[in-house]
């Protein structure tokens, strides 16, 4: 099994990375570095979602080091992915769960359609696995069929799902599983929640409610804030992480679909402009699909340095 | 945050006092502003190239009259080249033009928000058209995903195709399409499961169903939010299936939307709807000029007036506006108009739908000028009596220190309200004649240092 997370893992990167391989290679086989060079890198770290301040603070590190210089294709993917490891190696963080804390409460946000659910399924499947005892709580109350969607989870990796009706209070139902969770000793207590837009007043208002409430029982609770990120998302993931961070204290990132083209650069910028931890990184559908975010094998496949 | 174009523009122009046609190097720097700011809005960089290649040779010999300033009249170019580019006046609709049932194929990437626009769809062509929808789900992926759309359906007041544990989706489709002639549906909505652009055996999967069911318009669903991928994307959908139509979803967040032009450009395919919301009635017809506007970062002035109208209680409006017009708008009504305004969403927000903010906006956030103020002002209303509200004139030290207890604020802050509702009230006498949506405006411009009030975008 652990072979196939592996070779999953680098099928998925190597994916997301053929194109801008490609570019760098014809590119760089027989040229100095030069300006006209230099731009060119620059817009394909661009193409790859850095984001155009991201992509030039890297290209002038660059051009510090290696301006005018003879170099060969693999010399500028070797030291390019060593300058984005750079950037990635200090958030490249796990999800440590406290067992102490019993619950240790993780509240999952993000906007719509990331990936939120699915990634609660991917974790609660890793924590039966390490021997730890989850409880889901269905928080998404609005989308129709979302609290079936995670029970669907529940029943798949064994853990136990705490739901209520359509359009129940997402608050007051966390507060309820929380006291479950304590009383029953439960290890995790993984709140999933509706997905939101940030610029929704109304609905992050909301968010802050949940935490409050949960407060209430546990003064240090959520032990953890979880923003699950797109991989496709473009420059607007950074606004995202701004306005959530602010209002509700976000502690880690999950960067999903990273398995198809895109290349999540923008978890470059993130990293510049934030420092949050970027925990995991989900690279398929499968309850198995979540992987630890490794700075330089991240690196590396992002600009395909062998 | 980034500061708007045309502030850029204005900059970069600022440095050049020629007149007469444009040239090559009055518009290089330019170029490289229009350039930055088509990527930071998520423009996928081979369509910024085209486009920037465009609007060089639209600009260059172009004549700079005395009217207009220079970077006015590149930001013109810009403007219109990007128009254009993104499908042109006049919304087009779906084409509805072939023997009943017709067949609509939804495709897209995971959470891209297929399945709920396949329901505003439905709802739309029910409600609207007088169309006898069926929805068939067939996504067997997710997990729940075919009772989704069953429960949208409900919601939506359509029928929605029985769940058969077990199919596949060609099978899936095959039976909609039964059901869709035995039952004479007008139109059958297929919503398929999510999927990855490179994933080669589901977009087998999707060709097929495509096959089988020959949609008379395939919509590939993307979220506004999209970044540089949109160009992958769109290809290979439009590779593999041939979309007929784009649906651009989250247009109600706050991003550019930069994938709309990639995604236009690579398909070839008119944006025919926009998602808005989360309710099934969230859907809207695309306008180029308004999500132009939007990429440029140069303000969504159609989109305020709209947000403003859709939260804004039209009989409380109404009942305001004669106040007004009376002469007899109190503190009370300011209240009122402060909740309407929070409703409306984050402050900054707001004041980003509005052109040749950027520059203010920062010095706005410097001001601390957020939410919190207009809670406050609130706050103190509410702690003043009823006489106090209507004539505000009776409000001197004393109860001014009293109203700042109770509100929990300070004597100054009082009477900046009370100073603020003052100017409000002049500046309202005046402009009686501009009816609600002037209201809507100045009341936000009254929320602003009065120096800052009359500043042009350019």
């Amino acid at each position: 099994m652990a072979l196939g997370f592996f070779s999953r893992l680098k099928e998925g990167l190597t994916r997301s990375t053929q194109k801008l391989t490609t570019g760098i290679t014809t590119v760089f086989t027989r040229r100095k570095l030069d300006d006209a060079a230099l731009e060119e890198l620059e817009e394909l770290l661009i193409a790859a979602d850095l984001g155009p301040a991201a992509a030039s603070h890297i290209i002038e590190e660059f051009r510090r080091s290696k301006f005018g210089k003879d170099v060969t294709d693999e010399e500028v993917k070797q030291s390019l992915a060593e300058e984005i490891a750079a950037i990635l190696a200090p958030v490249a963080q796990p999800l440590v769960i406290d067992r102490a804390l019993r619950p240790h409460v993780v509240l999952v946000v993000g906007v719509n359609g990331t990936g939120k659910t699915t990634t609660i399924g991917k974790l609660a499947l890793q924590y039966q696995q390490q021997g730890l005892r989850p409880i889901l709580v269905a928080g998404d109350t609005f989308r129709a069929a979302a609290v079936e969607q995670l029970q669907v989870w529940g029943s798949r990796t064994g853990a136990v799902v705490v739901s209520g009706p359509p359009n129940a209070d997402a608050a007051g139902l966390a507060y309820d599983a929380l006291t479950r969770a304590r009383n029953e000793g439960a290890d995790v207590l993984l709140i999933d929640t509706a997905g939101r837009l940030h610029n929704k007043a109304a609905l992050m208002e909301e968010l802050a409610k949940i935490i409050r409430v949960l407060q209430k029982q546990d003064p240090t609770a959520p032990h953890s804030v979880l923003l699950v990120l797109d991989a496709t998302t473009g420059q607007n993931a950074i606004e995202q992480v701004r306005v959530f961070s602010d209002l509700v204290a976000v502690t880690g990132l999950v960067v999903t679909k990273l398995d198809g083209s895109a290349r999540g650069g923008i978890v470059v910028a993130l990293a510049q402009a934030f420092g949050l931890p970027v925990h995991a990184v989900g690279v398929g559908e499968q309850a198995g699909d979540l992987r630890p975010f490794e700075a330089m094998d991240f690196a590396r496949g992002l600009v395909g340095a062998s | 945050m980034f500061d708007t174009l045309s502030g850029k523009l204005s900059g970069v122009f600022d440095r050049l006092r020629s007149r007469g046609a444009l040239n090559e190097a009055d518009i290089a720097d330019a170029l490289r502003e229009v350039r930055l700011a088509l990527l930071e809005a998520d423009v996928a960089l081979p369509v910024v190239r085209d486009f920037i290649n465009t609007v060089r040779e639209r600009s260059l010999g172009a004549e700079v009259l005395e009217s207009v300033s220079p970077g006015q009249l590149v930001i013109k170019i810009v403007n219109d080249v990007l128009i254009e580019a993104l499908g042109g006046a006049g919304a087009v609709p779906l084409n509805l033009n072939v023997a009943a049932p017709v067949p609509i194929l939804m495709v897209g990437l995971q959470g891209s928000g297929k399945t709920t626009t396949s329901g505003k769809i439905a709802l739309r062509l029910f409600k609207r058209d007088r169309k006898r929808v069926l929805l068939a789900s067939l996504d067997t992926q997710r997990p729940a995903a075919q009772l989704q759309l069953q429960q949208l359906a409900q919601q939506a007041g359509v029928a929605s195709l029985p769940i058969i544990a077990g199919q596949t989706p060609v099978e899936i489709a095959r039976r909609a399409m039964d059901t869709g002639r035995r039952e004479v549906f007008d139109v059958v909505i297929l919503d398929t499961a999510g999927r990855l652009s490179i994933d080669q055996a589901l977009m087998d999967e999707v060709r097929a169903i495509r096959e089988a069911t020959s949609p008379a318009e395939t919509l590939l669903v993307v979220d506004a939010m999209t970044g540089q991928d949109a160009v992958n994307t769109a290809r290979a959908f439009n590779e593999a299936v041939g979309v007929t139509g784009i649906v651009m979803t989250r247009m109600d967040g706050d991003a550019r939307g930069g994938a709309a032009l990639s995604m236009r450009q690579i398909t070839g395919a008119p944006i025919k709807l926009t998602g808005s919301g989360e309710k099934l009635d969230a859907l809207e017809e695309f306008h180029p000029e308004r999500v132009a506007g939007r990429i440029l970062g140069m303000g969504d002035i159609v989109g305020l007036v709209e947000r403003a109208s859709e939260t804004v209680d039209q009989d409380e409006a109404e009942k305001l506006a004669r106040k007004m017009a009376r002469g007899t708008f109190d503190l009370d009504d300011y209240a009122k108009q402060l909740k309407q305004i929070t409703k409306m969403g984050s402050l900054s927000g707001i004041l980003g739908m509005l052109p040749g903010i950027g520059k203010m906006k920062a010095q706005i956030e410097d001001a601390n000028l957020d939410q919190g103020i207009l809670k406050r002002q609130a706050a103190i209303i509410s702690s003043m009596t009823m006489k106090e509200r209507r004539t505000p004139d009776v409000i001197k030290a004393s109860r001014k220190k009293r109203i700042a207890a109770g509100s929990g604020t300070s004597v100054q802050e009082v009477n900046r309200l009370l100073k603020q509702f003052d100017d409000m009230s002049t500046m309202m006498k005046r402009m009686t004649k501009l009816g609600q949506k002037g209201l809507m405006r100045q009341g936000m411009g009254a929320l602003m240092p009065k120096q800052q009030q009359n500043r042009r975008p350019y």
